[in-house]
This record gives C-alpha cells, structure tokens and sequence, in this order.
C-alpha cells in the first residue's frame, strides 16, 4: 500500500484548518488572495473527497479492500488513540460538503464576503467541522467537530450583521449550546457505563453489559439522539431553524444546507454501530436495542416533523422561510425512513439526501438573487414619488456597484444577461421540481423510489399501517409545497409590480445553475448512483466490516 | 461523597434550566452558564469519584488500576470547559449586539404586548 494514500483521511481536516489560518492572517487589502487560498482549498477538498470515495469502491481492491479506511492520528492503535474512518458514506458526504462549500464560495464572491469581514475563514473552518463530523471514528471528537462547525456557522449567521439576524442568531445559538450540553451528558454517560468513546469499539462493549447498566446506555443514547435530532431540525427541537435559515444571507444559507444532515448522519452511523450490538453480542443482549438509538420512536418524530413542516409550507409568506421548511420536510422523511428500519428503503432515502441537499443549497441562492431583483421598487402606490432616495448601503439595488468595504476592489462587475428573468424563471421551476419531488428530476426518482418501496413493505405486512402512513405523509408533504412554491412564484416572477429587469452576475447564477445540472445528472444517472448507494447502504446494515477495521487499525505510517 | 455530588450537580442543573426558561437573555446566559457547570461535574463524575489519587500510572509499580484515578474524564471535562468558555464569550457579544440593535433584552428582541 503506497504510503499517500494512507494519509489522505487526514487531508480533509487539516487543508481548511490551515487555509483558515492563512486567510486570518492576510490583510483585508489582500482579497484576491485570500480568496485564492479558499479557493484552492475548497477545489483540493473535492479532488480528495472524490479520491477517497473511488478508493472505499472495488476500483481500488488493494488499498482498502472491504471499503473501509481507518487513519489513526499520531500512530495510537485505535480503541486508546484517535482514529478517522473513511467508508463510502464518509466519502460521498465528503463529496457533498465539497461541492455545496464550493457553490456558496462563488455566490459570496458576488458581494456577500463583503459586507462583514473574515467570511472566508469562517466557511473555511465551517467545511473543517463538517468534513471532521463525517470523519471521525470517536465519539467526543465528534463532539469537538460539532462545536467548530457551529461556532463557525455562528459567525457566518451574523455575517454581515442586522437587527433580523442578531435577533434569530442568539435562538440558534441559545439552543444549540443546550444541544451541545446534552450531547456531553450523553458522551459522559456512555463513557461512565462502557469505558470507551471508540464508535466502533462500542457495539461490543454495549453487548456485554449488565441489565441495570445497559438501561444506562440505552438512556445514554437517547440523550444523544436528542442533540443530533436538534442538529437535524426534527421536531419538536426545530423551531429555530426556519427563522435562522430565513435570516441567514444567501450563500450562508446555502452552506447551512448540508448542516442539518450532519445531525441524519450522526444518527445513522451510531444507530448502524449501536444497533448492531447484539449482533455481536455474547450470549445475547440484555434488551433489543433498534438501530435508531430510540427503540422506534425515530418514526414518530419523523412523522411529526414532516407534519410541522407541512403546515409551515402552507403558512409561510416569506420565499426563505418556506424553503427552511421544506429542510424540515426532507429532515423528517428521512427521519421517518430510518425509523421504520426496513433494508431496502436506506439507499432510497441516501439518494433523496443527495439531491435534497443540492436542491435546497440552490434554492437559497436563488432566493439571494430574486429578493435582491425584486426588493428595489417598493409597491407603495400611496407614498410620494420623492418620498425615498434609493439608500446606497442596503445591498446592491439595480446591480448599482456598492462596495462596503471601500478599498475592495470592483472586480466584479454587474453583467446584464438579457435572458436574466428567463433564467432565474427557469431555475426556480427547476428547484420547485426537485424540491417537490415532481418529476422528472431527481426529487421525483428518490420519493419515487422510496414510496415504491414502503408500498411493497406495507402489502407484504398488509397489518402494520407505518408504512402506508409514511406514503400519505409524503405525498402530502409533495402536494403542499407544489401548492406554496406555485403561489408565491407566480407573486414573483408574474406580478406587475416586478417589472424591472433584474441584473445577474455569473458569480451568482453560477453555482445555482452548476447546483441544478448536478442534480439532472443525479437523474440521467440514476441508475448507477442508486446501485452505488444500495452498496453503501448494505455497509451500513453490516456494521462488522467497520469495527473490525477500525479495530485491527495499524499506526499510520 | 457521591450523593453530595449528585445533589449539586441537580440543584446547578434545576437553576440553569429555570433561569434558561426567562425572558431576558441576561438570565439566559446565566442559565447556560450554570447548566455548563452542572453538565461538567457530571462529566468529572463518570470517571468515579475518588480523592487524592493521581491519574498517572508509575512505571516502575504493579499497574492497580483500583488505586488510580481514571484521566480521561479529566480529558474531557477540560475540553468541554474550554470549548464552553469560548461559545459563552460568544454568546455573551451577540447578546450585547442583540440589546444594541433591538434596544431591549428581551430573548425576543421586543418586548411583550
């Protein structure tokens, strides 16, 4: 094994951590280069994630040939020393942190990274937190991942700070500090009963345990559950979230898109690790622990929270606000998915994750783009024509070059496409259909997929009504938002009041229209990308291969 | 010992969270601050409660792992004291920026009707 390659697990960590550093040290005066060291950064993290992926797959049989790497940091073997693990769930969340970290870079640099400074850094330490989420083999690093990713999105809410974001960045930030309180206890708890904070070496430990101390874990767990389920936006812990995601500027808001599938991944290694357990287990478990970390409650409060989020779809008035719901409609049918712990609906539920995040990552910048379009003309019939001069701080109105910082140069200068309002019409159809799940995109291709599923599930069990509840849920879900996103759309893009041709850049409509062709190909792809993710939903169901690599992990020279 | 702890670490938890249920976010703050130190002793806890004994294993003695404490919940509980004191200080700037910019102290950024 080509010694290299071993070290490339660490790369995704590392890489932002010092392009941070390097960004914090350049001067404001310095842009072009600052934002050449994000940029390479963010490009190299892509190029590794991809590699890492293509080597969790069989076209590299002798580098990791179960399709699981551990990399132990600093040479301890693994349940003692640090270790991170690259499996093809870790590699494709990698590729998705990536790609969606490179499109919010790009918008900002329309004008966004302007309006407050360090926004570089913070995305960079933000992508540093997340890729170490999907990484990390240990429990309380995963607590430490956690915390760098949020104090970074804490920065990169207030990024150019004003009344609205101040207001909903303290909720978000008051609620994920008790998140991050009952993640310790639960941390602290697991450790108290089994003596290791190794995720692959708790499946084992969890087994042996005695009847009064695996009531302990299981208590342990469900405390955890709690805290990823607040990442995840489940309800009844996600009234923070339309309101942050609303407030949040637009290429921020796109990079939160794939934070709160942090949380759904969280839960679905433990739950794959935990639930495992009496697999493993001598001579029988104690008690049936289920692979959600909540003996089957995930279910309900994946039902719950596709509710919450439906009649909020319905109610919102505001683009922003409706699109953070529909995160809470996608968080809740995954959820859902993985609360009735059927085989055959993992990889479907893996795929509409995919999509979904590129989906809403899309449509927030899109969001940035219209309401800047649209805001100019205010629709006062009655107020005098001289009443307002155009106030030359707030945003760029008209695409009239405003540069907050006043020694930035004006690189980017405002283009006016001519297609400008065909193609931002066209990119919100495109974003209502994947976001709905109409077909014929990817959004329809994974609902398809698992409701096909659920179908088979709930005939081949005509007694049980989960799986037919999860169908009415989710066509539901689909409907509602058809309806919402159809209504305010025509407000946009037909009403007479938003008449002025908006000015786009290829900075902005870059990333959206680079977002949206990768969620074609997502669909002419289907096929391939379905069998990919039934492979690496099968490593999940077999959680063995993990431990034991973990396990038998040699120093990582 | 042990019941000691208990106790303060539930009359810490009971404070924290009824003072992170006020109105005001000076009381929240306090509130989160409380919770934290509840949630570190709780930590400290789990390694097992035990005085006067070091956590670190001479090299040239029989290794009794009875009479040593266990350091990784001292690992962890200065971990999480850091990365607390860093988020409340944050906290603490946004909560100042939140009464600057909405003119109350109100976790709502206005005050009740």
């Amino acid at each position: 094994m080509s010694p290299w390659f071993q070290h490339l697990p660490v790369v995704p960590v590392v890489l932002p951590l010092i392009a941070a550093a390097t960004i914090l040290l350049l001067t404001e005066r310095t842009r072009s280069l600052r934002i050449a060291v994000g940029f390479f950064s963010i490009v190299v993290q892509l190029l590794v994630a991809i590699e890492l992926l293509a080597l969790t797959t069989e076209a590299f049989p002798d580098i990791w040939p179960q399709g699981v790497g551990a990399y132990a940091l600093g040479g301890w073997p693994a349940p003692f020393g640090i270790v991170l693990v690259i499996d093809r769930l870790a590699g494709l969340m990698l590729i998705l942190t990536a790609v969606v970290g490179l499109a919010a870079f790009f918008n900002a640099l329309a004008y966004q990274d302007r309006v407050g400074p360090h926004f570089h850094a913070l995305l960079q330490f933000l992508l540093m937190g997340v890729n170490g989420a999907f990484l990390t083999g240990d429990l309380f690093n995963l607590f430490v991942f956690f915390e760098i990713l949020l104090a970074a999105s804490y920065g990169l809410l207030l990024h150019g700070s004003n009344a609205q974001r101040v207001r909903s960045g303290l909720h978000y930030i008051v609620v994920n500090l008790v998140g991050s309180l009952l993640f310790l206890v639960g941390v602290a708890l697991i450790y108290g009963v089994t003596g290791t904070l190794n995720m692959a070496d708790l499946p084992a430990r969890a087994a042996g345990l005695s009847v009064a101390d695996r009531a302990l874990f299981d208590t342990a767990a469900a405390i955890l559950g709690v805290a990823f389920l607040t990442k995840a936006g489940g309800w009844p812990l996600n009234f923070w979230l339309p309101g942050t995601y609303a407030a949040a500027s637009a290429s921020v808001a796109a990079a939160f898109a794939i934070l709160t599938k942090v949380g759904i991944y969280a839960l679905l290694r433990l739950g794959s690790l935990i639930g495992s357990a009496d697999a493993l287990g001598q001579a029988g478990g104690t008690a049936l622990l289920r692979p959600d970390l909540f003996h089957g409650g995930l279910y309900y409060v994946g039902i719950a929270t596709m509710g919450f989020g439906i009649f909020g779809i319905l109610a919102a008035q505001q683009l922003a606000r409706l699109v953070g719901y529909s995160v809470i409609v996608s968080s809740g049918l995954l959820l859902t998915v993985m609360g009735l712990d059927h085989a055959p609906l993992l990889a479907p539920a893996l795929f509409y994750l995919v999509g979904s995040v590129l989906a809403t990552s899309a449509f927030f910048m899109l969001i940035g783009m219209t309401e800047r379009a649209w805001r100019v003309p205010a629709p006062q019939p009655a107020a005098p024509a001289d009443a307002l001069p155009l106030v030359a701080g707030d945003y760029v109105p008209f695409g009239v070059r405003h540069s907050p910082a006043p020694h930035a140069p004006d690189d980017a200068v405002g283009v006016a496409i001519p297609a400008a309002k065909a193609f931002m019409g066209l990119m919100f159809a495109f974003c209502v259909l994947l976001v709905t799940g109409s077909p014929p995109l990817s959004g329809f291709v994974a609902k398809f997929a698992i409701l096909s599923g659920a179908i088979r599930l709930a005939s081949a069990a005509p007694s049980t009504p989960a799986p037919w509840l999860l169908v009415i849920v989710t066509i539901a879900a689909g409907l509602a938002s058809l309806i919402a996103l159809t209504r305010i759309g025509m407000r946009l893009f037909w009403s007479v009041t938003g008449r002025n041709t908006p000015r786009l850049r290829m900075l902005e409509a870059g990333p959206v229209a680079m977002l949206v062709l990768l969620c074609i190909a997502l669909t002419a792809a289907a096929g391939p990308a379905m069998g990919f993710l039934e492979d690496t939903a099968g490593s999940l169901r077999a959680p063995r291969v993990y431990v034991d690599t973990v396990l038998a992990a040699e120093d990582g020279t | 010992m042990e019941a000691f702890l208990a106790i303060a670490i539930g009359i810490l938890s009971g404070s924290g969270i009824w003072l992170l249920l006020r109105p005001r976010t000076f009381q929240v703050i306090v509130g989160l601050a409380l919770l934290s130190y509840a949630v570190n002793l709780f930590i400290f806890g789990t390694g097992r409660l035990r005085s006067g004994q070091a956590p670190i294993i001479a090299a040239d003695s029989p290794v009794v792992v009875a009479g040593v404490a266990d350091p990784v919940p001292q690992a962890l509980v200065l971990t999480a004291i850091v990365i607390g004191f860093a988020t409340t200080a944050l906290l603490l700037v946004v909560l100042l920026a939140a009464r600057g910019v909405t003119g109350t102290d109100h976790v709502d950024g206005r005050e009740p009707q």
